[in-house]
């Protein structure tokens, strides 16, 4: 059990590194995939390991991929429309919202 | 098996947050994708195992290469972060996980209260649709929704504006 947790905070946190370097739009965004990974390991941990009868972490974990491909599409709208605009997606060259 | 698994994720997470590559990340990233849904098979989930597969390893890493080849030149190497950066950001981080592994370590895991029963398709499917007690008819409603408004939206953000 405990192995199981002490791996998703590793990675949670691995991501939350990436997350505060990058620089790119899209590689954090990767970053957040991670980090939803991780907490989806460990909703499944916790379900198989202290309920095994029951279902609702991997309902969790369902409903949680779901909400990382909506938020994955939206991103990746945003970010090709910032694209187009400006030639860039850092974050940094980033300072107006409309024009 | 654990602990080979736990080992790709750690290392090609790490490699996904720091390789210079952008789309070697992505791929990295795959890795640490198909290793969590290996994970899922080892605890004998293979239906949230087949959704890992199919639709984050598939899906959303389709979808990210798709939006790095549309973004940036594949020779292209990213900036590395400064120090400045890269300081505080390892410090929030080993703190955090140190603090959460700490926690982990303390805390007395009680042993499981039921026994294993096998999941299957029709137990997911009939408990996703019912009202009744362990019933998700209300959550599964409200996700349609929206992946619906995400998907209008994201066709709408994208389309090209008619100045």
């Amino acid at each position: 059990m405990s192995w199981f947790l002490i791996l998703s905070s590793v990675m949670f946190f691995i991501g939350v590194y990436g997350f505060l370097i990058r620089k790119n739009l899209i590689t954090m965004l990767m970053s957040i995939e991670l980090v939803l990974n991780s907490v989806c390991i460990n909703f499944v941990a916790f379900n198989k390991i202290l309920y095994p009868d029951h279902m609702e972490g991997m309902f969790f974990t369902i409903f949680i991929i779901a909400v990382a491909a909506a938020e994955a599409s939206v991103a990746i709208a945003i970010i090709i429309n910032i694209y187009r605009r400006i030639v860039n997606i850092d974050v940094e060259k980033m300072n107006e919202m409309k024009y | 098996m654990f602990l080979l698994f736990s080992a790709v994720i750690v290392v090609f997470s790490i490699l996904t947050v720091t390789s210079r590559r952008i789309l070697r990340a992505a791929t990295f990233l795959l890795f640490v994708l198909i290793a969590t849904a290996g994970l899922y098979f080892l605890l004998k989930y293979n239906f949230l195992a087949a959704i890992q597969l199919t639709l984050y390893a598939g899906g959303i890493v389709v979808l990210i290469i798709f939006s790095i080849l549309l973004t940036s030149h594949i020779a292209e190497k990213l900036p590395v972060a400064g120090l400045m950066k890269k300081v505080p950001a390892a410090l929030v981080a080993l703190v955090g996980a140190a603090l959460c592994i700490l926690v982990i370590l303390q805390y007395n895991f009680p042993g499981s209260v039921g026994a294993y029963e096998r999941v299957n398709v029709r137990m997911i499917g009939e408990s996703l649709l019912s009202y009744g007690k362990y019933g998700y008819a209300l959550p599964f409603e409200v996700i349609s929704i929206l992946l619906l408004a995400a998907m209008v939206g994201s066709i709408i953000l994208a389309k090209k504006r008619k100045d």
